[in-house]
């Protein structure tokens, strides 16, 4: 079945779908229509799940590793400061491994208030254990939440879904829906051995001692190893079944570049046309669009990138004092290839700015034009 | 008293001090609620007394949860029951007086304002005892802690947790006594059979904290409530209210001179907490002739 719908219902959608049983939310802007909409589907009994209505995000997270530990599939979604008052719980929903999903839609972070996109809320949280993908379209809303409780159920791993402000939250675009019968068999319920259970009485999340707290943090890490082949493997097995193809990456027109421009969420959009023009003129240039941040696929991205000249980021985002964040995490990823590119770093469209084509296009050709980069972050579109 | 239990759920090897009052509280409460209970349990004391991974000294399931989150991780306890039609387990909470006064005050007010179908327990043991006595909003008015040295003791009275449950119209609310444990256990079967929010304040004392030796911890707690202190009531619907505890009426300085954290006072400032101890029980006493709007209601 085909429908019209917002990126926000696009992640209802996916929850309805994923059989989801339990949601505790609390209204922000852009993302309270994702659970205004599933409010609509718990009332009318198609979505057989308990919505608790929280006095906040940080009580929203707690109620869902609550409810998580029982071993219910549960969501929650989020934006900006309600993803930084979770930030306690977001550790704590890692640290307890749990398979919770979460979306949480870009969304600049106060003060000055701000509604719109800006990816510095999630990628602020990008140290607290959670995997992180970020999305492109609403097509790829749906599908990714679908794949993130796959991914957190055989991980045993917290996922954050993100995408842009208005770009994605509230633009309609034609989206694919498939039916109930084929997600069912694609994504069964959620059984694990672990949960809060009278029957079998057992402590969540004692008090741990310094002999065996690092072997817990080494289990974690060695889970979000496993999540960066498993994210290309629930990708492909999703292709199988439905037909649409995701990875960690997507290289478009890499092979022969020279220079790879690189991009994440709905900035990848104006980037597909820029490439197209660019190839015209006769310029090699290649795009990459970074799907999964963390785990960052780091063997990805420097595989792709070896033997290019020049690699070229634009970040919605900035990581103050030192640049943008997607550039710096590229730079860690390739620092040890002798054929690693230069990195050009750019920051641009911060609390909503446009990054238009026309800008995207000035970027890649300023860089493929300049000798070396003029800094770790070059900042663009600014007013003078 | 152990006859009245089917099953002693608290274990022998848990971590509490001498004399805590805390884990009387918790051994009370688990055993009248019996082993079908999640036990919800903040940073507190009984973060450290239920002991480390991989043992634990409840014969029930316990979720460790962040300080501020009791009342919202037994909601969403409660929710996951709910869906999987698990409706006779019980939710316990299980809380200090900093957990519950100050940093959980709000989960606490979301669930109790949405009704959940939990019970909360508040052992108050009158400051942040885990952390090392600093105090908190459930310290009595003058009281010593180290973050009120005697220089400047604690200004303003303890805040009043009951009316404030009392405010959200919560179905059961009552206080109690590790020195009348029988009450206790009376009100945590009654709470277990009333649907919707029901929160018991439980004096709790703690002997290196109030400055007591660990053997008069019960003795000590008799006299807050005999000294009007800490008087034992329950709140029906936030309205009705019932004395269970008549008390006999000892001065508060008897009370307050049985502890170290007191030993500063003045007479004049043991006679200010006198003045408003009688202030507080005649309000009680009015609240309990007071009829509850529920009892006017057309039938």
């Amino acid at each position: 079945m085909k429908k019209v719908l917002m990126g926000n219902h696009a992640a209802s959608w996916a929850v309805k779908l994923a059989r989801v049983q339990m949601i505790a939310a609390y209204p922000i802007t852009p993302q309270t229509q994702i659970v205004e909409e599933l409010s609509e589907m718990c009332g009318s009994g198609e979505l057989k799940a308990k919505f608790l209505k929280v006095e906040s995000e940080h009580s929203a997270m707690a109620s869902c590793i609550a409810a998580s530990t029982t071993g219910v599939r549960a969501f929650t979604a989020t934006s900006a400061n309600g993803l930084a008052l979770m930030h306690e719980l977001l550790h704590w929903a890692s640290g307890a491994r749990l398979p919770l999903v979460m979306v949480n839609v870009n969304r600049a972070m106060a003060p000055g208030w701000n509604i719109w996109a800006d990816q510095g809320d999630s990628l602020s949280q990008r140290d607290t254990g959670w995997m992180q993908l970020y999305v492109e379209d609403n097509q790829e809303v749906l599908d990714t939440v679908l794949q993130a409780y796959t991914i957190a159920e055989k991980t045993l791993l917290p996922v954050m879904v993100c995408y842009d402000a208005f770009f994605l939250s509230h633009t309609y675009e034609p989206v694919e829906i498939p039916d109930q019968k084929t997600v069912d068999a694609w994504l069964p319920a959620h059984k694990r051995e672990h949960i809060l259970d009278p029957k079998n009485p057992r402590a969540f999340n004692a008090l741990v001692m310094p002999d065996v707290y690092l072997e817990m943090r080494y289990k974690l890490e060695q889970a979000h190893e496993y999540g960066k082949t498993l994210v290309k493997e629930v990708g492909a097995s999703f292709k199988e079944t439905f037909g649409r193809s995701y990875s960690s990456i997507e290289t478009i027109m890499c092979e022969d570049a020279d220079i790879v421009l690189i991009t994440s969420s709905s900035t990848t959009s104006p980037a597909r046309l820029v490439l197209n023009k660019l190839r015209k003129k006769g310029m090699k240039v290649g795009l990459m669009k970074i799907r999964l941040f963390r785990p960052f696929p780091s063997e990805d991205v420097r595989e792709a990138l070896s033997g290019k000249q020049k690699a070229v980021v634009i970040d919605r985002n900035m990581s103050f004092g030192k640049g943008g964040i997607f550039a710096d995490e590229i730079r860690g990823a390739i620092s040890n290839d002798r054929k690693a590119p230069l990195v050009y770093g750019y920051v641009a469209g911060l609390g909503g700015r446009d990054i238009t084509p026309d800008l995207v296009e000035e970027i890649v050709v300023e860089a493929y034009q300049s000798e070396e980069p003029k800094s770790l972050a070059v900042w663009k579109g600014l007013k003078p | 008293m152990n006859e009245r239990f089917k099953e002693e759920l608290l274990m022998q090897g848990h971590l509490a001090c001498q004399g805590c009052g805390a884990t009387v509280v918790m051994r009370h409460c688990l055993n009248a609620l019996g082993s079908n209970t999640i036990v919800v349990i903040p940073a507190c004391c009984w973060t450290i007394i239920a002991g480390q991974f991989p043992y634990s000294a409840l014969k029930a399931p316990i979720l460790h949860t962040a300080f501020e989150t009791s009342g919202a991780a037994a909601s969403g306890i409660r929710a996951a029951l709910d869906v999987q039609g698990k409706t006779d387990t019980q939710v316990l909470a299980f809380a200090g007086d900093g957990g519950t006064f100050d940093i959980g005050l709000q989960s606490l007010s979301g669930a109790a304002e949405r009704n959940e179908d939990i019970i909360y327990v508040c052992y108050d043991n009158e400051a942040y005892m885990n952390t090392g006595i600093q105090r908190s909003s459930a310290t009595p008015e003058m009281a010593w802690t180290t973050t009120t040295p005697e220089t400047h003791p604690k200004i303003g009275p303890k805040k009043n947790m009951m009316q404030i449950l009392a405010a959200h119209k919560s179905p059961y609310c009552a206080t109690a006594n590790v020195a009348w444990p029988q009450d206790l256990t009376e009100k945590v079967k009654k709470a277990a059979s009333i649907k919707g929010t029901k929160f018991l304040h439980v004096l709790s004392p703690c002997p290196p904290g109030w400055k007591i030796s660990s053997e008069k911890s019960i003795e000590v707690a008799r006299l807050a409530t005999h000294a009007n202190i800490f008087p034992i009531y329950e709140i029906f619907n936030g309205e009705r209210y019932h004395i269970n505890v008549h008390p006999k009426k000892v001065s508060v300085s008897d009370y307050l001179k049985a502890q170290g954290r007191f030993k500063h006072l003045s007479d004049e400032e043991i006679a200010h907490i006198q003045q408003r101890a009688d202030y507080e029980w005649k309000i009680l006493l009015q609240r309990e002739m007071t009829d509850s709007y529920h009892m006017n209601m057309p039938v």
